[in-house]
């Protein structure tokens, strides 16, 4: 070797020793090419999600409403003056009428024209019936007045607008007739017929007709539920995990619940739901369909979350924390409240809120417990029967109608936009309480 | 210490103490006596067990589940073994200061008000602030931080964080404090101003350090005590160690024979 190093410098370089850079380069290159592949592979089909959801749903968020100038005709509504003794009468009376009227004026058609009126009142959805009684019952000087009101179109109508509908096949086969069409011409044309901003869609509850079934039950059940899971998974759950992480004896049996916490959050969710049918509505005699029994079981299926999460927590604080407390005389309930709790806070906030958001989205234990019901009215309490935003998603994509498909692609929306303003709470809350220490 | 009037009194006193962490032993029986404000120094090779002994004195081994201790462990004549002595007041009693800076991450003046407020020191806010004045200038940090008390401890150098720590363990007033290798993770200058600050707390505080610094032990202490492999040595005057040991071991760790 040692002629390879000739005295005589500046005229030969010494020889480079071959110590593979170029395979070690290379490697490199590869894995990151790796990896940047496996984000393309992601970003792509989060992309190709959210475009097929949103595509499908945002129409979802505009309703067709026909514009309308109804008169609250008491010789309809109630003609024999009962309505003093007898309240249910303005509950009951004919308000579809009222509107029909106003359409038959609108277009012009003979009230007496069978084969026209029919094919107007089919315009109309059938909500409108509550749209009105609402209006009237909440305000009864109304009576004998002229109002300027948009009502609802039916589902079919609304399906032909968004373009639902192959209106190039054979009328006998369509829903919508070519006579109906030609007045949602006319209608369009002076601007009585239009997409307005969906608010039903947040506020209605469970319907069988399209244009009037919402999420509004669901998200107050689910709200519900979320509060339910926070009150109690989140202090049972740091209890826990600070019992075991700093002041239970590590012996067989802190071994035996640690193994059993982490195989409890792998159990199926639909497991927690034959667990809260047994324990907390045929054991307990909890009612059905309630949001709190929903709430118990998703706190069960959260537990082992923040419980895993606030260990690894408090497990990260750095050792050397613990030792100046201590050092200073400071006890075991003190180190952990003063020191470690303060400094684990922002890993126990992320699994807490990882936790919440699965059990935001979970459907299975739910459809076990009855929450997978037709519920119409809001449930005051946590006791009433309510939905799941999940769970209505999971029924509207049973409902043959196609205007059930853009709706469940619209909740699933609302659905997303619940678990980003999580998300985003976590970050900015982890982001303040960071700096603070 | 020929004269007998200046024989200075025991502060802390080990007799037969063996630790075991699970079936092997680290201390194999030490006597080993610790006078009042006076510097202690531990020393000898890594794994001799000398911060094992000085994490003794305030049981900070009672925290690893698989420690154990045997043998008679004083303050002033009171075993602190004993199950009639509460753990937290013994360190509030003896304080210590770790091997690596380590302060809470909270503002300087939190990090000296702690102890004093969990210990119920002071009454009131005025209290606290003379406690933090006090204790900042026992440390020798006073002049450089009395600007900046609300900003984080954590914002500090490492030698002044390490004296941050030495502050916030004066702040309760201690009888003894324990220092864990204090200067390891310093740079010399910041090594030189713990070493002086070490001589000056010595007229208040018995002082008790490992290190791994023979230099360091020479300067700073007063009796130095030779560990090696779970054994006491030697112990002596600090002048007598370095210059006249009596065991042969003691000779080649501080000639750099071995260790």
């Amino acid at each position: 070797m040692a002629d390879t190093f000739p005295t005589d410098n500046n005229t030969v370089a010494p020889r480079r020793r071959d110590i593979g850079l170029k395979q070690r380069y290379a490697a490199e290159r590869r894995f990151q090419l790796y990896g940047k592949l496996a984000i393309a592979f992601g970003l792509f089909f989060l992309a190709l999600l959210l475009w097929t959801v949103v595509s499908k749903g945002y129409t979802a968020f505009l309703q067709t409403s026909i514009n309308l100038d109804i008169t609250f005709d008491e010789t309809v509504i109630d003609p024999k003056n009962e309505r003093n003794e007898n309240p249910m009468k303005l509950l009951t009376a004919n308000y579809p009428k009222l509107a029909e009227a106003a359409l038959y004026q609108k277009l012009g058609i003979d009230p007496k024209d069978k084969a026209q009126t029919k094919a107007a009142d089919a315009l109309i959805s059938k909500g409108a019936r509550t749209q009105l009684r609402d209006m009237l019952v909440s305000n009864p000087d109304l009576m004998n007045k002229t109002q300027n009101v948009w009502v609802l179109a039916s589902g079919e109508v609304d399906s032909a607008i968004k373009g639902q509908f192959d209106l190039s096949v054979d009328e006998s086969r369509r829903k919508i007739k070519d006579n109906q069409l030609e007045m949602m011409d006319r209608l369009k044309a002076d601007g009585s017929l239009e997409g307005r901003f969906n608010t039903g869609l947040f506020t209605n509850g469970g319907s069988s007709r399209p244009e009037t079934a919402g999420v509004g039950v669901a998200i107050i059940g689910s709200a519900y539920m979320m509060l339910i899971v926070l009150l109690t998974s989140l202090p049972i759950g740091v209890a826990a995990s600070i019992y075991l992480e700093e002041f239970a004896p590590k012996n067989k049996l802190t071994d035996i619940i640690e193994v059993n916490i982490n195989n409890l959050a792998a159990v199926p969710s639909i497991v927690y739901g034959l667990l809260g049918l047994a324990v907390f509505i045929n054991f307990a005699g909890m009612p059905r369909s309630a949001s709190l029994v929903g709430g118990l079981v998703l706190s069960l299926m959260t537990l082992p979350t923040i419980i895993i999460a606030t260990r690894a927590a408090l497990k990260a604080v750095p050792p050397s924390i613990r030792a100046a407390a201590l050092g200073i005389g400071a006890s075991k309930n003190q180190m952990v409240f003063h020191h470690v709790l303060p400094l684990a806070a922002p890993g126990v906030l992320t699994g807490t809120i990882i936790g919440l958001a699965q059990a935001l989205g979970e459907t299975a234990p739910l459809l076990l417990i009855g929450m997978v019901a037709f519920v119409v009215d809001a449930p005051a309490t946590p006791l009433d029967p309510a939905t799941a935003l999940p769970v209505q998603i999971f029924m509207w994509a049973n409902e043959a109608e196609r205007a059930f498909v853009e709706r469940t692609s619209g909740a699933i929306i609302i659905l997303l936009a619940f678990l980003a303003v999580m998300n985003i709470t976590a970050i900015f809350l982890r982001r303040r309480f960071e700096r603070r220490w | 210490m020929n004269d007998e009037s200046k024989t200075p009194k025991v502060k802390m006193a080990g007799k037969g103490v063996e630790v075991f962490y699970g079936a092997k032993q680290a201390i194999n029986g030490i006597d080993l006596e610790v006078y009042e404000r006076q510097v202690t120094a531990l020393i000898g090779p890594s794994g001799c067990g000398k911060s094992t002994y000085l994490r003794c004195l305030n049981r900070m081994n009672d925290t690893i589940d698989i420690c154990k201790v045997k043998g008679l462990l004083t303050l002033d004549g009171e075993d602190i073994y004993d199950p009639n002595i509460d753990v937290v007041e013994l360190r509030a009693r003896v304080g210590m200061v770790f091997q690596k800076p380590n302060p809470f991450p909270k503002s300087i003046y939190e990090n000296i008000t702690y102890g004093p407020r969990i210990h119920g020191l002071a009454k009131s806010k005025a209290d606290l602030d003379v406690i933090v004045e006090k204790s900042l200038r026992g440390a020798g940090l006073w002049e450089e931080v009395k600007d900046r008390l609300l900003e984080p401890g954590t914002g500090l150098s490492g030698g002044q964080q390490q004296r941050l720590c030495i502050a916030r363990a004066i702040a309760v007033q201690p009888e003894v404090i324990l220092m864990d290798e204090p200067c390891s993770a310093l740079d010399p200058i910041a090594t030189a101003i713990v070493e002086e600050l070490i001589g000056e707390l010595r007229e208040q505080y018995t002082i008790v350090i490992v290190t791994h610094s023979m230099q360091q032990a020479a300067r700073v202490s007063q009796r130095t005590a030779m560990f090696h492999l779970g054994d006491l040595v030697e112990v002596d005057d600090t002048e007598t160690i370095f210059t006249n040991p009596s065991e042969k071991r003691t000779q080649d760790y501080i000639t750099g024979r071995f260790g």
